[in-house]
């Protein structure tokens, strides 16, 4: 069984019906890529993953979403079912403070009172998303003074600082430079040892290189679904093969 | 390629000759009052009672002091709160949040010589109040109420969504979002909004006359419900007489250190509140 088991996913936004029929397992301790034109709603599936389509008016979803077994829309507690699965969007969003609170306002929100424990969270976080370095000696320098390539290297770590099983990932690195897309690159590689890592990505190389798992879309419909290497060399579907070679989206 | 840069050095000199009349015109006034005021302060000025020979303006200041205080102290959570209201938690667009808006609106709008009218029929008469600190900082926190309401649900608003989507993200819940994180990132807009709010409540005198009264004297032992009146309205009963022209310019100096003084603490308290 994996991570999420999804069945018969439909959702729509008043009467726009943005997903259709969706129904794929995501494994556990795997990347796995969404990938797609404009507006064909990966990021909508991928919000679903951990309700923060909740926030948007009009969304009405149906269909089985489960994490781990547990029904994702049923009794669960959403901030606890966030904190399982942290997210990381397309354009970093340090809140406007020093690195050190950024990264404590989620352990924080969980209960973490000591300061030596919050300490050790900051670095540990920092470290994992390969930040420390940069970071180090300037904690309690405003977020915002960062790059941003270390905004979203920060954001990230500021995801992992609750200590998540999931990570969704909505194009993180399109607004990066390809020295700070691959060292986050390197990092997802790092991080799927301990957590699932969902991304969205338009680069299809980086599908390529860093995901173990493919998931094609169009049109809100789940067109192809299989190992990254398949979709890419060997695709079932003549939808898959044209975009992905560049014909269409 | 000529034309252009003769357009742009002309409007670059419109532009620096507007923000150089605008900073002149500030620096003449500033000067003129300082010039004609700052010979005239006597230590006689402070003295802790007025009589017709010190006409001391010391009364007045803590008046000043004390409603510009009091005033906030109604006006700002309740404009603040409100605002959150219907920022964060209201369904946008709904009937109930743009009735508030209007009457938000309409009230802003309206001359403060009304809210001094409605202050004394309700507060000073029906409430029994009697011409007092109380009724008057009440008037007023009515008056700045829409102030603050609507500077800070624009600061809330300005908020940008992706620090909500942040912080929802990480499992924070609604509240621990917008006091954690919406507020401090709005804190400088509504800082702004208050600072307002204290430019009105300093320069009022309409609101005031039927409410605070406009006793030159406070009487201490009636503690919130002593009458007086605030600087501006005392600088006003001076310039009124030809024999106080020059106290009425001291006064008028004391007047800006104060304001000065009120906006920079108010900053200060602000700072420390987001710092928490
Ligand atoms: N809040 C919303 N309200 C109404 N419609 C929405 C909303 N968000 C998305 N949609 C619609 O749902 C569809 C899918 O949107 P989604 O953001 O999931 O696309 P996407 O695949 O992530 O696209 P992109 O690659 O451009 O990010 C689009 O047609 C979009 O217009
Ligand atoms: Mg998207």
């Amino acid at each position: 069984m994996g991570k999420f088991t999804l069945c018969d996913v439909e959702l729509w936004y008043n009467d726009f019906k943005a997903l259709k029929n969706v129904t794929m397992d995501i494994g556990a301790n795997e990347i796995t890529a969404f990938i797609g034109p404009s507006g064909c709603g990966k990021s909508t599936l991928l919000k679903s993953l951990n309700r923060m389509n909740d926030l948007v008016e009009g969304c009405k979803i149906t269909g089985k979403l489960l994490l781990d077994g547990e029904d994702i829309y049923g009794g669960i507690d959403v901030n606890l079912l966030r904190k399982r699965v942290g997210m990381v969007f397309q354009k970093p969003n340090p809140f406007p403070m020093s690195v050190y609170d950024n990264i404590a306002f989620g352990p924080r929100t969980h209960g973490v009172k000591s300061r030596y424990r919050l300490d050790e969270i900051v670095e540990k976080s920092l470290r994992d998303a390969a930040i420390w370095d940069e970071c180090n000696g300037r904690l309690k320098k405003s977020a915002l003074s960062l790059s941003g390539g270390q905004q979203q290297r920060l954001c990230i770590a500021r995801a992992l600082s609750v200590e998540p099983d999931v990570l969704l990932m909505d194009e993180p690195t399109s607004a990066l430079d390809p020295i700070s897309t691959s060292k986050i690159e390197d990092l997802l590689a790092e991080l799927k040892k301990r957590y699932t890592v969902v991304i969205v990505t338009h680069n299809m190389q980086q599908a390529t290189r860093i995901s173990d798992r493919t998931a094609f879309f169009l049109l809100g419909e789940m067109v192809e679904y299989g190992d990254t290497e398949q979709i890419f060399s060997l695709p079932r579907d003549k939808r898959t093969e044209d975009y992905i070679t560049g014909r269409f989206g | 390629m000529k034309m252009r840069k003769i357009k742009d050095l002309t409007l670059r000199g419109l532009t620096w000759l507007c923000a150089g009349v605008t900073a002149a015109m500030l620096l003449f006034l500033l000067a003129y009052i300082l010039l004609k005021g700052v010979p005239h302060i006597k230590p006689s000025l402070f003295a802790l009672h007025y009589n017709s020979e010190n006409v001391s303006l010391f009364p007045a200041l803590v008046i000043t002091v004390l409603t510009v205080a009091l005033s906030l102290l109604i006006a700002v959570p309740l404009g603040v709160f409100a605002a959150v209201y219907l920022a964060e938690y209201a369904k946008r667009g709904s009937r109930f949040v743009r009735l508030v808006r209007t009457t938000a609106e309409t009230l802003a709008g309206i001359p403060s010589i009304l809210y001094g009218l409605f202050g004394s029929l309700f507060f000073v008469a029906w409430l029994g109040w009697g011409y007092s600190l109380l009724a008057g900082s009440c008037t007023l926190a009515i008056m700045i109420l829409p102030l603050v309401m609507r500077t800070t649900e624009e600061s809330l608003k300005a908020v940008p969504d992706s620090y909500r989507e942040g912080a929802f993200g990480l499992g924070a819940g609604k509240l621990r979002t917008v006091f954690r994180i919406i507020l401090p990132a709005a804190a400088p807009g509504i800082l702004a909004g208050i600072i307002l709010a204290i430019g009105r409540i300093v320069g009022e005198t309409a609101a005031l006359i039927y409410t605070l009264g406009n006793t030159a004297d406070v009487d201490p032992s009636r503690g919130l419900f002593t009458s007086g009146r605030t600087l501006s309205m005392h600088m006003y009963s001076l310039a009124n007489n030809a024999l106080y022209t020059d106290q009425a310019y001291a006064t008028a100096v004391v007047l800006l250190v104060v304001v000065i003084g009120i906006n920079a603490l108010s900053a200060f308290l602000a700072k420390k509140i987001v710092k928490r």
